[in-house]
């Protein structure tokens, strides 16, 4: 693909009807792996989150675009990822590293 | 400069172009929004700086004075929250980084006009909420909101909470409309190290904005689906974990810290060099280092929670980080004072608030390292130390800033000079007022008063005292400003285009500025600064 800077990439038609098949495809899944839940036990949570993480995907590079654009707006849309990342990894430091209290004197 | 002439009217302007309520209300114009923000945000200030009078003449004596214990939890949530979500958040970058970023980066408007219309009319109808709050069971958790209260309080805090979410959409979407702008509509030769500090300053503000704001509104939807629908997440009667919410509310409410403090350190660089006819010492240095705060700023939240039960190997790590900080706060000093060694000063009414600026903020910046110590926190947390602080950074900050870049500004703003021998008085009645409201309170702390308290014992009683006559200099500064400003719109001066000999811009242009800001579509040759 070889467009001129800042020109905007219209997406063909036929990938987001595919797209949308693929979200109403994955969204009937998630009620599959609901329904089934007291089945998957432990896995249900990250199967579900893992559904809504390729549905997330699909909509950021398609419908919005992401897989078309420049890599200094992919760099800055991944930026949120990172920083959500970071609050969780020292929200968990900070629960994983308290010392249980035993008792009172 | 020129490249295309058009023709136009030299009496025309951005304020008597279009002409009626109507044309404010529906404008797209940046400069109009920006004024618009400037009506609003003075007016929650008027409200803000009522209710801080009121704690602090309740203060002036121990015991109940002029108001119950009630209603002073009452007047400090909404001093807090007035001052911070309506008034210090919007107040530099939505005024003066509206109706300048555009200018100095050679745009006609801001990338996404009808946005930033939008995001006026979504801070009111967030603004208007939060006071409406008042009329209702009136808010008393404080500005922070702090679970488990906030879930069980009888105020409405779900309104207030709400009212700040819908304020932090507007503030997310001023924040994307500079982020555009800056990369999209710069002028030719208008590079990114062309750009004046000041939009350096908003810019990194702006990514804060977008990336930041989000999780404060995601924590305070959580509080409201917690007080409505009883879903457990901070309540630990419910399983959850009421630290999470500080970890939540602090990871924006930190950055935001520095969403108020950037955009005042923009306006101070251009203070600097303009009244020091030189130019600015280590331009790279200050624009990387506002850059290094905002990203620095997303990994020291834990310092807010070092007594909150937070592990103390979290507070470890956020001791350490939370030094970093004052890293790049120290180059952009270090480099303000080189700007004014061998400067030819002239002490202006905005370079005396930008001086203020220097001294205020040195102490709020080192009395943070201080609080930043884990071991020392652990004594000064939630004493008036902490409040003394805050306020050294916010107000002798920020507030200086503000003061600083609206009288630098209100000659192109509209067009008229200002009476400057006033001016600088309301420097000293704000200046000395500010530091006998506040400095007494590192003292107050020190010896262990805490905060958010509505009585006291009889041995901090003389310091409160000094405390309260402070503030009243402060109001008196407040309504001389308040005069200045009216008597410089109905009998300024004509001013001219450039009372300053400033190089920036906003500065080639007439005072007040067109429509569309330039007559002639600017081509920018040099620097912001080359004074000599």
């Amino acid at each position: 693909m070889n467009e001129p800077k800042d020109v905007h990439h219209i997406v063909d038609y036929k990938i987001l009807l595919k797209s949308g098949a693929a979200l109403f495809a994955l969204t009937f899944l998630t009620m599959i792996a609901f329904w089934n839940h007291h089945h998957l036990g432990a896995f249900a949570a990250p199967i579900a989150f893992l559904i809504a993480g390729v549905k997330a995907a699909i909509v950021m590079m398609f419908f919005m675009g992401l897989k078309y654009d420049s890599t200094m707006n992919r760099i800055i849309f991944g930026l949120g990822f990172f920083f959500l990342a970071v609050l969780m990894a020292f929200s968990a430091l900070d629960i994983w590293t308290r010392v249980p209290v035993l008792g009172t004197i | 400069m020129a490249a295309t002439t058009h023709h136009h009217n030299p009496d025309v302007n951005y304020i008597n172009e279009f002409k009626g309520i109507g044309s404010w209300l529906t404008s797209l114009d940046h400069k109009r929004i920006g004024l618009m923000y400037m009506i609003s945000v003075l007016t929650f200030f008027l409200f803000g700086g009522i209710a801080a009078l009121g704690i602090r003449l309740e203060l002036f004596s121990p015991g109940q004075t002029v108001m119950t214990a009630d209603q002073y939890n009452q007047f400090m949530t909404y001093h807090g929250a007035i001052m911070v979500f309506m008034v210090i958040v919007p107040g530099i970058p939505a005024i003066l980084g509206n109706f300048f970023l555009p200018i100095h980066v050679g745009a006609k408007d801001v990338a996404f006009p009808r946005l930033n219309l939008l995001s006026w009319y979504v801070f009111m109808v967030g603004a208007l909420m939060g006071i409406a709050t008042l009329f209702m069971h009136k808010v008393d958790t404080g500005w922070t909101f702090y679970t488990p209260y906030s879930i069980k309080t009888s105020g409405a805090a779900t309104m207030m909470v709400v009212a700040a979410f819908i304020m932090g959409m507007s503030s997310i979407l001023t924040g994307l409309n500079f982020i555009a702008t800056v990369h999209k509509l710069r002028c030719p030769g208008m590079t990114m190290y062309r750009m004046p500090l000041f939009v350096w300053a908003i810019y990194s503000t702006a990514i804060l904005q977008l990336l930041a704001t989000p999780v404060l509104g995601i924590t305070l939807l959580l509080l409201a689906a917690e007080r409505i629908l009883g879903v457990g997440i901070f309540d630990p009667a419910l399983g959850g974990d009421p630290v999470l919410f500080q970890h939540f509310f602090w990871f924006y409410s930190h950055p935001a810290v520095y969403i108020m403090i950037l955009p005042a350190m923009g306006v101070v660089s251009e203070l600097i060099a303009a009244f020091s006819r030189k130019t600015i010492f280590g331009y790279t240095a200050i624009a990387y280092s506002s850059l290094g705060i905002a990203a620095v700023s997303f990994f020291v939240w834990g310092h807010h929670m070092y007594v909150s039960g937070q592990s103390e190997t979290a507070g470890i790590v956020f001791s350490f980080l939370t030094m970093l900080v004052g890293v790049p706060t120290a180059i952009k000093m270090f480099n303000w004072l080189a700007t004014l060694y061998r400067g030819s000063i002239s002490f202006q009414s905005p370079m005396l608030f930008a001086l203020g600026f220097l001294f205020l903020f040195m102490i709020g910046g080192v009395t943070g390292i201080m609080l930043a110590t884990l071991a020392v926190d652990v004594h000064f947390h939630d004493t008036y130390f902490v409040v003394a602080h805050f306020h050294y950074v916010m107000v002798g900050g920020t507030l200086m800033a503000l003061m600083g870049g609206f009288y630098y500004w209100f000659p192109k703003m509209f067009g008229k000079m200002y009476n400057e021998g006033l001016a600088r008085v309301t420097f000293v009645f704000i200046f000395i007022g500010f530091n006998v409201t506040f400095f007494p309170q590192f003292i107050l702390g020190a010896m262990g008063m805490p905060r958010r308290y509505f009585d006291y014992i009889p041995a901090y009683e003389s310091l409160n005292k000094i405390s309260t006559v402070g503030s009243w200099l402060i109001g008196i500064g407040f309504l001389i400003s308040l005069y200045v400003i009216i008597d410089g719109l109905l009998r300024g001066k004509k001013a001219p285009a450039n009372p300053w000999g400033a190089k920036t811009l906003e500065w080639q242009v007439p005072s007040p500025p067109p429509h569309t800001n330039f007559h002639h579509d600017p081509v920018v040759t040099a620097g912001p600064y080359e004074y000599r």
